[in-house]
Formats: structure tokens, C-alpha cells, sequence
């Protein structure tokens, strides 16, 4: 992993800087002893990591404000970090750089079911803003697997998804509004509780810009009223291929369920063998979930029952009860977890056309029979977000090397078929040196073009998206 | 005027070109936003469905397909376009087909919206020259992908004045079986929101909510299987009743569907004078607006999403934005050129906004060449 030299001019300065940030924020605010910044060094990818020059935990759009104002001043690279949950580096420092944390945000500021919009500080996690609705019959849908741990900032900085994102959307989908505070330290609003503003969708674009046009301190979310119930379907099936017609026949009969779960052999059986959910030993498992009122459950159940039946599945187990709801989807909730119970292992996130499926699931089998390294399925069936986990021994000398380079070819297929390089983790420095895989240089350079108006000086988590190389002469700007 | 036939001679046309350019596609949509003069760069010629895949719920279009043959190809498999866009021709008096990659410069979306998402949320993917004459790909073709930024969402609704979009991929969705509707009547605008509010808080799903305040007919309408959307209708007549008190009239699917098409088009306002002017507010500020709009000079008022989206028809030359008082927005869509050009279509951005759309234009369209001054 390369990363730009750390700018010495900017490490030399490290008690001034530190001074001035103090100086604007409350005692406690400003973390720059290398012992407490060490809590700083990676997010999710722990598999890099760096020190910052210091880390920043401002408690108000005012205090960000400042923060950024001063780094803009000194140029220095600001780092923004939600929870830190990011599994592509995107919340990675440099050692030149400032991380500016949002945890310290963390308010409900308005809600209105009226209007059926909440507005919460950044820094707030995804499910504790279900949690201030909820007992009023609302949730926000949005819900990545980190929900409990990962922050709005983050969610907005990735575009999040989730296995409910079929029916409800991604976070772009469900996003109102923003305060926005750009690298100069001014405030700007997007949009609102009202929809559908004029002018260019530069909310739009703010969502999944991983911190680079901006930090969002601020957002207004989209609430929608709890179904009156949910229940899950388990179909298993002897063949990928059959199950992915499943998936497609389910799709083009309209029903529209809420989740679509996928999971492979190798990951059917770890899951089994880490928490016994009775799971079948299939070739695939799909988890059909699907929500409404009972008679609009029973009538949706029914119409699956039957269209799976066509595909003559090994198992077919409708949930009869909450407990064999939760049981049914203890296995698939366990699957990263029951994965590292065998092994390190890397989980990739790319998207694929669902018809390309069962082609891609033969092509991974290949591919890891020529690396010796094994990988395991679980994703999102329903919108082709694949999660391929790949086994590696990580004390085994080369073996994360292998694994990297099998994890690249995965993804380098998954663009290849019409898919993309990540669906909802983002690319951070995971994946920024694979972009001009999928994009040639006119298309970065176009998105380039809209962190160069948000941003001139490229100092909001510079390093990160692009490949250094398309970057670099829009980087080396900031000197001058 | 130039009609290429491929991307690559729309992008020869736009690099030879001398002054501004005028995007047209269908030729429905040209009188939104402010006027345009430029010599005519069609994108007609750029035609057809490229890729289908039912299973797999997403459709590529060139953009100069015709939106109803999209929506014959997606009929045909029982899918369609979530966000329901809605036709202008009547009520701006045009003539000609709508093509997708007009509805995506403007961004047209329908009652559904309010519960399905605007056009830009089922847009995917794009493909697009910008006024350097560079073809530039964002988004792909599967639902969800977060590789850079979402250029997708920031030309969706940029009116052509970014790049000429040249492809458009979408999310599409099953086609409910079947629709109803409860019909309220004899509601004021402040009873029709809050009947509205309560069925939109509910877990009914109603994804159609339309207030006339001329006639005080309040719709609801409700899609999904036939048998569960019976049951549905039931209970939602029941809270309105509770809650509300009202009494709602169950509509039966097929003049359920020819009410809300004609909702969607906008049939009560085609034909009848006065500038037309489309409002956007937090639902509960509907009612206080529409007094303040009346007050202002504004004739018909019709609410939609809710309440959250005005419809008003106001006597020429009349500006309604000062009625605003709040969080909003207001966009002049109909009117004459003269009008437009002295009110602007848009509603003015703040400083700080203005500033980085006009450096966007900058940045996409360096010669500013495309479709300039159409929004500022």
C-alpha cells in the first residue's frame, strides 16, 4: 500500500498546529500525544495502519468549523472518521494529517413524524436513530451489518447499504438534507425536509464522496412507519445455478421482498458448525424475507412457496414463529463471525449483475483452486452485492500477498461481467489503485473535477479514492 | 440542427461546435427552465433499449428512446419505472415523444414519488459528453455501487447543462397487480394533510396522496396484490375514521388509475391560462402556504406527495415565491419566455451554492456550451 511521503514542513510544525486546534476547542478536545493517537491509527482495515499528527473531536458544527478553518490555514490534510467502522481504510490516516472525529456529535436535534423526517447530528449511530423513533412505530431503513457500531457521517461518507436496501434503498435514497461544512471552514445547507430541491444534486454527489468534499455534521433522514410484521423463508437448493433462477423467477413474478440472502456450501457449513441453526448441507440456502400485514405475509410466503417448488429445492422451511425466524437468520447474522472462528480471513464487497450469478460462483471456484486459498459466499442476492470471504493463514509468510491478489481478480470479474468494484464499503485505499480498472482516466477525471470545487486545495482525505497516480498533479496543487 | 446517430458523432458535435448549443431530445420538456438560444443538438438519433434484464430488475436506454417504448418493454415482463414520471405535453401544450434522456435531464417524477423516490433514486448509471466533447461513464448497471463519486445524482435533473447525457440506466421495479383508491370528499386543505399524514404514518404503503383544493376531493390510492389490498383499503378507511374522522369511498382499480394519471399530468391545469408554479414544502407547512398563495393572487391549488408538493395557477407574470416564508423551494414551470427570464425559472440558491454550481459548469462545460443559462 502506497501512501504519499508525509509532508515534513507540516510534522516539524506539529506543536503549533496542535496549539491553535487547542485553542479553539474545549480541554480534551485535541488528542496529539502519539500514545492516545495510537486509538486513531486504522478503522475497519486494520491491515494498515499510521499514526496522525493529531486527532480532533469537535461537539458542534461551530467547533468543526474552526477545526477545518485552521488546517485550511496551515494546510494541513484533514482525516474525517465516523466510528471508525470502515472496512476499505477510507478513515485511514496519514501521519501529516488531522483526524476530525464526529463522535462527539451526537444529538437528535428535530424530529417530525408529520413529516416523517428526523434530523440528528453526524456522529449518532445508524440504529440509535431507529432507536429515537421506534416506540412511535418509525425506523430509519438504511442498515448496514455495523448498524449498532457505525455513524451517520460515515453512512452518508459511503452511501451505506444494508440486506433491507431491495426494498428501501441505500443511503443516498433516504437522505434529506445535510449541513455541510467545506474545507475553508464555511457552512453551506443541502436540501432539506422538503424534497426535491432545484438546482444540481450536490447532496446527491456529498453521499459517497468518503469526506472528501466536505464534513457533514448534520442530517436530515427520511423515517418510514414500521410493517406490521416480518417473516423469512429458507429454500435450499443443490445448485447455485438453481438457486440464482429462484432468485430471478421471484423478482419477475412481483413480489418484492425486503431480503434476499444468498449463502454458499463452505459458508452454509462454517455457519452451522459456529451457531447450529439447523441449517441443511445444500449447495446454496436462499433467505427469502418478506414483510406486511399477516394475510400479506401468508399471501407473499405463498407465492414464493410456489415458485421455488418449481425449482424442486432440497429444503423449503417457512418460519412459523419468531423463534424459528431468528433461527433461521442466526446463521447468516453469524457468517463473519463463524468464518474467523476458522480462519483469518478477507471479506471483499463487489457487485455483480444477479444474472451473472452462477457464472461468477464457478469462476470464484476456479480461481480459488488456482490460488490454493479457499473463499466462501454469503451476499445479497437480490440487488448482486457479493461478500466473497477468502481464507488465508495470516502467520503463513506470502499468504496475505495471495490473498490480496486473488481479491483483485475476484473484483477485477466482478467489472468484467457489468458489475463494480464495491457496492456498499466504499473504496477508500482498499480498492483505489483497482478504479482505473472500471473507470478510464476522462471519467475519474470528471469526478476529480467535482472534489477540485469542493475542495481546491485537495486536503479532505486526499490519498484515498484515486489512484495516486491520476491524482498526484491535482495533489502536488496544494503546495503552491 | 445536428441529429447524430452514434455517441461518438454526438461527441464530434459537440467538439466542433461554435457557440451555444441548444439540447433537445423529444422536445416535450424545452419550455422548463429558463430560455435557451443555440443552435439544436438532438439527441433523437441516439435510440433503443440496449440491455433488459427482468431477473435482475435494471434497464439500459440510449437517451433519445422513446420513454413509451421503455415503458412497453417493462409492461411486457409486468415491471416498470418506480418513480411514475409525468407527462408535460398537455399541460405545457407540446407535442412530440418524451424521451428518457429528457426526463432524466429534468429530473420528472410523479405522485409515486413521495414513496418510491424521484427519478434520480431508480437512476443507476450514465453515460455522457460534457461540453469539452470528452464520453464520460459514472455508475454501471446494478443497484448498488458506491466506486466514486455518484456523478449519476448530480446530472440527473442538471437540465443537459452539465454534459448531454447519452445513456441512462435504471433501477426498475415489479408492477403492482392492481390499485384502488379511497376517495374523501368535503375536506379543507388543513383535514385533506392530515388525512393524508395519518395514512403516509401508517403501514399501509399508500404511494399516492392528492389533494384538490377546488373541488375538496381528497385520493389515496393503495398497489399490491388484489387480495391483500382489499384487506389493506379496510383497515385504512378504518384509521382514517378513528383518526380523522372522515369517511372514505373505496374507487375500484380502473378509475383509480385514470384519476391518478391524470394527477400525474397535471389534466386539471392543461389548457387553462396563468403561469403554472410547482411548490415544495414540509408537509405540514402545505395548508399555511396555499392561504398565503391564494392571498398572493394564486387561483387553483392542488397538493400532492402528501401535501408536501404544491400545484398553483397563478395570473401571468404574478411572483409567487415571497408566499414562501420557510423552508421550500418554488420552480415557475410554465410560463411565458418573458416570464422566465424576469422571475427565473429556479428558485434562487444561496451564495455559497451558487458559487460551486457555477464552478461545476466551469469544470464540465469549460466553453459554456451547453444549454446556457437555463438554470442561472
Amino acid at each position: 500500500m502506497d501512501m504519499p511521503i508525509p509532508d515534513a514542513s507540516i510534522l516539524t510544525r506539529k506543536p503549533q498546529i496542535v496549539a491553535r486546534l487547542e485553542a479553539v476547542l474545549p480541554p480534551g478536545a485535541v488528542i496529539s500525544d502519539p500514545m492516545e493517537t495510537r486509538a486513531y491509527e486504522c478503522d475497519g482495515l486494520t491491515a494498515y495502519r499510521c499514526q496522525p499528527l493529531a486527532a480532533v473531536l469537535p461537539a458542534s458544527t461551530a467547533e468543526v468549523a474552526a477545526v477545518l478553518r485552521i488546517c485550511h490555514e496551515e494546510g494541513v490534510p484533514v482525516v474525517p472518521r465516523g466510528s471508525g467502522t470502515s472496512l476499505a481504510g477510507g478513515a485511514m490516516p496519514t501521519a501529516d494529517s488531522v483526524i476530525l472525529g464526529v463522535a462527539r456529535l451526537n444529538a437528535v436535534l428535530e424530529t417530525s413524524y408529520d413529516d416523517r423526517y428526523i434530523r440528528v447530528q453526524t456522529g449518532r449511530t445508524n440504529l440509535s436513530v431507529t432507536g429515537a423513533v421506534e416506540a412511535d412505530g418509525f425506523f430509519y431503513a438504511p442498515d448496514p451489518s455495523s448498524q449498532l457500531a457505525c455513524a451517520i457521517a460515515g453512512n452518508i461518507g459511503m452511501n451505506s447499504g444494508g440486506a433491507h436496501c431491495l426494498k428501501y434503498g441505500v443511503t443516498t435514497n433516504n437522505l434529506l438534507g445535510v449541513t455541510l461544512v467545506l474545507m475553508d471552514g464555511s457552512v453551506v445547507e443541502l436540501g432539506g425536509a422538503h424534497l426535491d430541491a432545484a438546482g444540481y444534486d450536490l447532496l446527491g454527489v456529498v453521499c459517497g464522496s468518503e469526506g472528501q468534499l466536505g464534513v457533514v455534521t448534520e442530517a436530515t433522514l427520511r423515517i418510514l412507519p414500521k410493517p406490521e410484521g416480518a417473516r423469512p423463508i429458507m429454500l435450499g437448493f443443490d445448485s447455485n445455478e438453481v438457486a440464482g433462477a429462484c432468485v430471478a423467477d421471484i423478482i419477475r413474478a412481483g413480489v418484492l421482498p425486503v431480503a434476499i440472502e444468498f449463502m454458499d456450501r463452505p459458508c452454509i457449513r462454517a455457519c452451522e458448525a459456529f451457531v447450529h441453526a439447523g441449517y441443511p448441507d445444500v449447495e446454496a440456502l436462499l433467505i427469502v424475507e418478506v414483510e406486511g400485514s399477516e394475510e400479506e405475509i401468508a399471501s407473499q410466503l405463498a407465492r414464493i412457496r410456489a415458485i421455488a417448488e418449481r425449482h424442486a429445492p432440497s429444503e423449503l422451511r417457512e418460519s412459523a414463529s419468531a423463534e424459528q425466524s431468528a433461527l433461521i437468520w442466526k446463521g447468516r447474522k453469524a457468517a463473519f463471525g463463524a468464518m474467523g472462528q476458522i480462519n483469518d480471513y478477507m471479506c471483499l464487497d463487489g457487485t455483480i449483475p444477479v444474472s451473472a450469478l452462477p457464472m461468477v460462483l464457478r469462476r470464484i471456484e476456479e480461481m480459488s483452486a488456482q490460488y490454493g486459498l479457499k473463499v466462501a459466499n454469503v451476499f445479497h442476492a437480490g440487488d448482486g452485492n457479493m461478500h466473497p470471504l477468502i481464507l488465508f493463514d495470516a502467520n503463513q509468510p506470502g499468504d496475505l500477498e495471495k490473498c490480496e491478489a486473488l481479491g483483485a481478480d475476484i473484483l477485477c470479474l466482478c467489472v468484467e461481467v457489468g458489475g463494480c468494484l464495491t457496492g456498499e464499503h466504499g473504496v477508500g485505499v482498499e480498492k483505489r489503485d483497482l478504479m482505473s480498472v472500471q473507470f478510464s482516466p476522462d471519467d475519474l477525471s470528471a469526478q476529480m473535477d467535482v472534489k477540485d470545487v469542493f475542495d481546491p486545495g485537495w486536503l479532505l482525505n486526499p490519498a484515498k479514492v484515486f489512484p495516486l497516480a491520476a491524482s498526484e498533479t491535482r495533489r502536488a496543487g496544494r503546495a503552491s | 440542427m445536428m441529429r447524430p446517430e452514434t455517441e461518438a458523432a454526438l461527441a464530434e458535435c459537440v467538439r466542433g461546435a461554435r457557440g451555444p448549443l441548444c439540447i433537445t431530445g423529444g422536445g416535450t420538456r424545452q419550455a422548463l427552465g429558463n430560455p435557451v438560444t443555440g443552435e439544436a443538438l438532438s439527441v433523437a438519433g441516439l435510440s433503443g433499449i440496449t440491455l433488459y434484464d427482468p431477473g435482475a430488475l435494471t434497464l439500459v436506454a440510449q437517451a433519445g428512446t422513446p420513454l413509451a417504448e421503455v415503458e412497453e418493454a417493462l409492461a411486457a415482463e409486468g415491471q416498470m419505472l418506480p418513480f411514475e414520471p409525468m407527462d408535460h405535453r398537455a399541460v405545457l401544450g407540446t407535442s412530440g415523444a418524451p424521451t428518457v434522456g429528457g426526463m432524466v435531464a429534468c429530473n420528472v417524477s410523479g405522485p409515486r414519488r413521495i414513496q418510491a423516490g424521484a427519478c434520480r433514486d431508480s437512476l443507476i448509471g450514465i453515460r455522457f459528453v460534457n461540453g469539452a466533447g470528452a464520453v464520460i461513464r459514472n455508475g454501471g448497471r446494478v443497484m448498488k455501487n458506491v466506486t466514486g463519486y455518484d456523478l449519476v445524482k448530480l446530472l440527473a435533473g442538471s437540465h443537459g447543462t452539465l454534459g448531454v447525457l447519452t445513456e441512462v440506466a435504471f433501477k426498475v421495479l415489479p408492477r403492482p397487480e392492481t390499485c384502488l383508491a379511497l376517495r374523501i370528499g368535503g375536506l379543507d386543505d388543513a383535514g385533506a394533510v392530515a388525512a393524508m399524514t395519518v395514512a403516509l404514518g401508517s403501514p399501509c404503503e399508500a404511494n399516492g396522496l392528492v389533494h384538490l383544493s377546488g373541488p375538496a376531493e381528497t385520493w389515496i390510492r393503495l398497489e399490491g396484490f388484489a387480495d391483500a389490498l382489499k384487506v389493506r383499503a379496510g383497515k385504512l378507511a378504518a384509521l382514517l375514521k378513528t383518526r380523522c374522522g372522515v369517511s372514505a369511498e373505496i374507487v375500484e382499480a380502473g378509475p383509480a388509475r385514470a384519476a391518478f394519471e391524470g394527477f400525474r399530468d397535471l389534466a386539471w391545469a392543461a389548457g387553462r391560462p396563468g403561469d403554472l408554479w410547482r411548490l415544495s414544502v414540509r408537509p405540514s407547512d402545505g395548508p399555511a402556504l396555499a392561504a398565503r398563495l391564494r392571498a398572493a393572487g394564486a387561483g387553483e391549488i392542488v397538493f400532492d406527495w402528501g401535501g408536501g408538493l404544491l400545484w398553483a395557477l397563478a395570473p401571468e407574470g404574478t411572483d409567487l415565491r415571497p408566499a414562501l416564508a420557510g423552508p421550500g423551494h418554488a420552480t415557475l414551470l410554465r410560463a411565458g419566455p418573458e416570464t422566465r427570464r424576469a422571475l427565473g425559472a429556479f428558485q434562487p440558491e444561496a451564495p455559497a451554492i451558487a458559487a460551486i454550481s457555477k464552478a461545476l459548469r466551469a469544470r464540465f462545460d469549460p466553453r459554456g456550451i451547453l444549454n446556457p443559462g437555463r438554470m442561472g
